[in-house]
């Protein structure tokens, strides 16, 4: 029913701040915006944590989405979207339109990779550094740390010691494997992450990523966006009526993990860094670009990684008049910020942001005094463009494992509506070509049969809109396709019938006949073929599903309508007749004598 | 309306020789050229981009590849893609270059030499997705034929199910070989069809083996030659067959019209696999079941009506 009403374009303004309340004013100000420069709007519709204004074309949705998100400025998200027309009563008691696939509506579809390896390295190192703190605090004796992938390993200066400090490992996690070797008089403990550990190491590195998105997605204004876990290292994220895709891809593909190191400012030297002489650098360092290509030795362990952001901002240096981003770190991090500062003044921090793969250390700064307080600023931002993007990254959460664009599919709006139009097309004249010659060629028996398949059409509507299935191109191609194959089943019960009268039975004992023998092949054959669907719609993915969805319900629907309905409109017809004479209109019957 | 008006069973199965011929010669024919051409794989299997731009005038092709040779893009295509206004642009992938990237290059560099251009739809696959893509089409293809031949073995018997996969899997290697032959893209949506052809077509060899036990089990062919039974019901169904068939191709060739042109090889496909269809189940399917050896007893065991018809008398 629903989808008679059609959809129109409207724009959603929803504060940033989730929770934050919508009141009469905020419309007020937007039907003002929308006024003053002659937008005709066809309706508002308030609820308790949006608004949403209806247009009657794209056009006027688009320059009033503008507008009113200039006029509200940043404390609010303006996002396009579609709005049922369906009256109240319709919607009320749930009754929605079909779910448009991103072919039918445009948008972006796009599948992202996660590294999970790197978030197990990452959890890896961060265990490290908490287990040398730890024994050093407890003064342990030990004199190398170090992790290959996900496997930790410490060497002790005894057996003794080594016993001690497996106890306070232990104490701070009781998640690990371990192992004891001794070679060359070295006494080493190996450290291995369980594998259940890893999996919620991986499992919570997906949730982190996925609420990461949703966070960046949210900066965009997206309305109705959906992010999801496919699999077991991928995302899918598809942003109806995107437009702008290149800003979308950056903000989404910005696979941004914010790092702070010290420097390493022992046994520096400069020349061996210059010829890149790998040799010469320690094995607890690595060497990375500054931005001005400058080398800069960096160790390897992480102080603060971006988790512990809770907030970040651009900003202006009051002294220096340079672009800064402001951050503030959670109760964890300010403290670990606190004792790291103390421990190390005048010394030089890094700040490294990592993208894909490509790490640069942003500043270096030398610290002054022990910061408390979890406030930070970090400069050496290049202009104010960069510390707005930088901060908003850094705000909408780090990731906790990189991610990679693996799969994209852009469909332009123009293209949506295109697309609609040559699938609805197909299927309207391809139904009407099949009225004609069911209606010429098995009269009444076959406007009977055309009425079962419209009864199936409306039925595989209706139920693709409670299921509120996606509707794809190919899904609308398997509506039309439905269309063609659903009238094998009326067109083997007529041919029935057809038969049972050659053999001169009654006309009612032909109806009974035909309906009844016809049930055994019209079964089998819709086994096949969904058979064929279920195929489909197991592994097929994207295009191939959609068309899987509306195939499997099709084939169930036409089975339904060809059978049950067809039979109650020709009992409804022939059924009241006892007469044994009556004469079925099923079209001119060749008899063949010597049967 | 009655359009076959035949007075007497046409004997199918005489000519079933002659059909084996041809069946084996088009179905070699066909393997060839999906071995010596190849098929023409879309990004979805290869991995790669494709970008669908359009102008508002006719698109000047020449310009296209010069400003994407510009940006150190070779290796692309470019052509024109239904109307003069559209044009479709292939990339392989790159190494050194993110999908992601790449597309937005190419659009960016496109804008900035034809301001008018508007990109109407991109698709890009890495090459690990466009394997696993290739690797669940084999898959799907490969639980249609096992679900299929199970259910006849259960319905009918082995030798129908045989029978109906063979001139099943003849349809698809003739589909496939159309595409090779004239080097049409064959992507997602295309794979779509044929596994929709593999059900369809499927049906129609149901419904004559269907007609084939009924007469089996008929007192009149008791005692008949197993090729009259099937020329019989063959018949008898081929007013239905052709029927179905038309209407289903009615519906395709109204996609063929108004579908544009990414439906087009959606719809090629079920053209081809439609008239292979009824061709292969009348002349593959039916003789198959003969030569395996079908004939009333083995119909017979499997099916306790005919028992019971059988201890009445």
């Amino acid at each position: 029913m629903p989808n008679f009403y059609g959809e129109s374009p409207a724009i959603q303004v929803m504060p940033i701040k989730a929770g934050e309340k919508i009141d009469t004013s905020l419309l007020q100000s937007i039907e003002e915006t929308l006024n003053k420069s002659n937008i005709q709007n066809i309706g508002f519709i308030l609820e308790s944590s949006n608004i949403k204004v209806k247009f009657k074309t794209a056009e006027e949705q688009l320059k009033a989405r503008s507008l009113i998100q200039n006029s509200l400025g940043s404390e609010h998200i303006v996002a396009l979207n579609l709005i049922s027309n369906s009256p109240n009563w319709l919607s009320s008691f749930g009754a929605l339109p079909m779910y448009l696939g991103l072919d039918l509506r445009g948008g972006v579809h796009f599948l992202m990779q996660v590294d999970l390896s790197k978030a197990l390295e990452k959890t890896t190192a961060s265990y490290l550094s908490e287990f040398r703190s730890q024994l050093r605090k407890e003064k342990i004796g030990y004199y190398d740390a170090t992790k290959k992938n996900d496997v930790m390993q410490i060497k002790f200066k005894s057996k003794d010691e080594l016993k001690k400090g497996k106890n306070i490992i232990r104490g701070i996690n009781n998640n690990f494997d371990f192992q004891e070797i001794s070679v060359n008089d070295e006494i080493i403990l190996k450290i291995i992450i369980s594998a259940q550990t890893k999996k919620s190491i991986t499992e919570f590195a997906i949730k982190q990523n996925l609420e990461t998105l949703n966070n960046r997605v949210n900066e965009l204004g997206v309305a109705e966006p959906l992010i999801q876990q496919q699999g077991l290292d991928r995302i899918v994220i598809q942003l109806p009526g995107v437009q702008d895709t290149a800003k979308a891809k950056e903000i989404l593909g910005r696979t941004a993990i914010l790092e702070m190191r010290m420097v390493n400012e022992d046994n520096v030297d400069p020349i061996a860094f210059e010829e890149g002489n790998e040799d010469q650098i320690p094995i607890n360092s690595e060497i990375f670009e500054d931005r001005f290509g400058n080398p800069i030795l960096v160790k390897k362990q992480v102080i603060l990684t971006g988790e512990r952001i809770t907030n970040a901002g651009p900003g202006v240096d009051s002294q220096t008049g340079q672009s800064i981003v402001s951050i503030s770190l959670d109760g964890k991090g300010a403290s670990i910020f606190k004792q790291v500062t103390r421990e190390n003044i005048g010394k030089r921090m890094a700040l490294l942001l990592i993208e894909k793969n490509l790490t640069e250390v942003v500043t270096a700064p030398v610290i002054r005094s022990e910061i408390g307080g979890g406030r930070v600023q970090i400069t050496g931002m290049r202009n104010a463009q960069e510390a707005t993007d930088i901060a908003l990254l850094l705000r909408a959460g780090s990731l906790a494992a990189p991610m990679e664009i693996i799969e994209e599919r852009t469909v332009g709006p123009s293209m949506g509506k295109e697309n609609i139009s040559r699938g609805v097309q197909s299927t309207i004249w391809g139904f009407v070509a099949i009225i004609i010659m069911m209606a010429i060629y098995y009269m009444v028996f076959g406007i009977v049969s055309v009425i079962g398949l419209s009864v199936n059409l409306l039925f595989l509507i209706g139920l693709l809109s409670a299921l509120q299935a996606t509707l794809t191109l190919p899904g609308l191609a398997a509506i039309a396709l439905t269309l063609g194959m659903a009238i094998d089943a009326n067109v083997l019960i007529n041919e029935r019938i057809r038969d049972e009268l050659r053999n001169d039975n009654t006309p009612q004992a032909c109806i009974a006949r035909g309906y009844q023998m016809a049930w055994g092949t019209i079964v089998d054959s819709n086994i096949t073929t969904l058979i064929a669907g279920l195929a489909l719609f197991m592994f097929g993915s994207g295009p191939i599903k959609g068309f899987a969805v509306v195939h499997v319900l099709g084939i169930l629907t036409s089975v339904y309508s060809a059978i049950f309905v067809s039979r109650v409109i020709v009992n409804y017809i022939y059924g009241n007749n006892k007469r044994e004479k009556i004469k079925l209109s099923i079209g001119e019957i060749f008899k063949v004598d010597n049967n | 309306m009655e359009i076959f008006r035949v007075k007497k069973d046409i004997p199918f199965m005489k000519y079933s020789k002659i059909s084996a011929v041809i069946s084996i010669t088009t179905f070699i024919l066909a393997i060839f050229f999906i071995f010596s051409k190849g098929l023409n794989l879309g990004v979805d299997f290869t991995g790669g981009t494709m970008m669908e731009v359009s102008y508002p005038k006719a698109a000047n092709i020449e310009n296209i590849r010069k400003t994407l040779k510009q940006i150190d893009l070779e290796d692309t295509q470019v052509q024109n893609f239904g109307t003069e206004e559209d044009v479709l642009i292939r990339l392989p992938i790159r190494e050194d270059l993110s999908i992601a990237k790449l597309s937005e290059k190419v659009s960016a560099a496109l804008k900035s030499s034809d301001n008018s251009m508007e990109v109407k739809r991109v698709e890009s696959v890495g090459s690990q997705v466009g394997d696993e893509l290739y690797e669940n089409g084999a898959l799907a293809v490969l639980f249609v034929c096992i679900g299929i031949m199970l259910y006849l073995t259960l319905r009918f018997e082995w030798r129908f199910a045989i029978a109906a996969i063979m001139a099943n899997m003849h349809d698809v290697i003739i589909i496939l070989g159309f595409f090779a032959f004239f080097q049409w893209e064959f992507n997602l949506t295309v794979l779509a069809a044929v596994l929709a052809v593999l059900g369809y077509s499927v049906n129609e060899s149901v419904v004559v083996f269907d007609r084939v036990r009924e007469n089996f089990r008929l007192p009149k062919y008791r005692n008949s030659i197993v090729s009259v039974v099937i020329n019989n019901a063959i018949t008898r169904t081929m007013s239905r067959t052709i029927m179905t068939h038309l209407s289903t191709q009615t519906v395709v060739v109204s996609m063929l019209i108004f579908g544009g042109e990414i439906l087009n090889n959606f719809a090629l496909a079920l053209t081809i696999g439609i008239l292979f269809g009824i061709y292969s189940s009348i002349m593959v399917g039916c003789p198959m079941a003969m030569w395996l050896g079908t004939n009333q007893s083995n119909l017979a065991i499997t099916a306790p009506e005919k028992q019971k018809e059988n201890t009445k008398i």
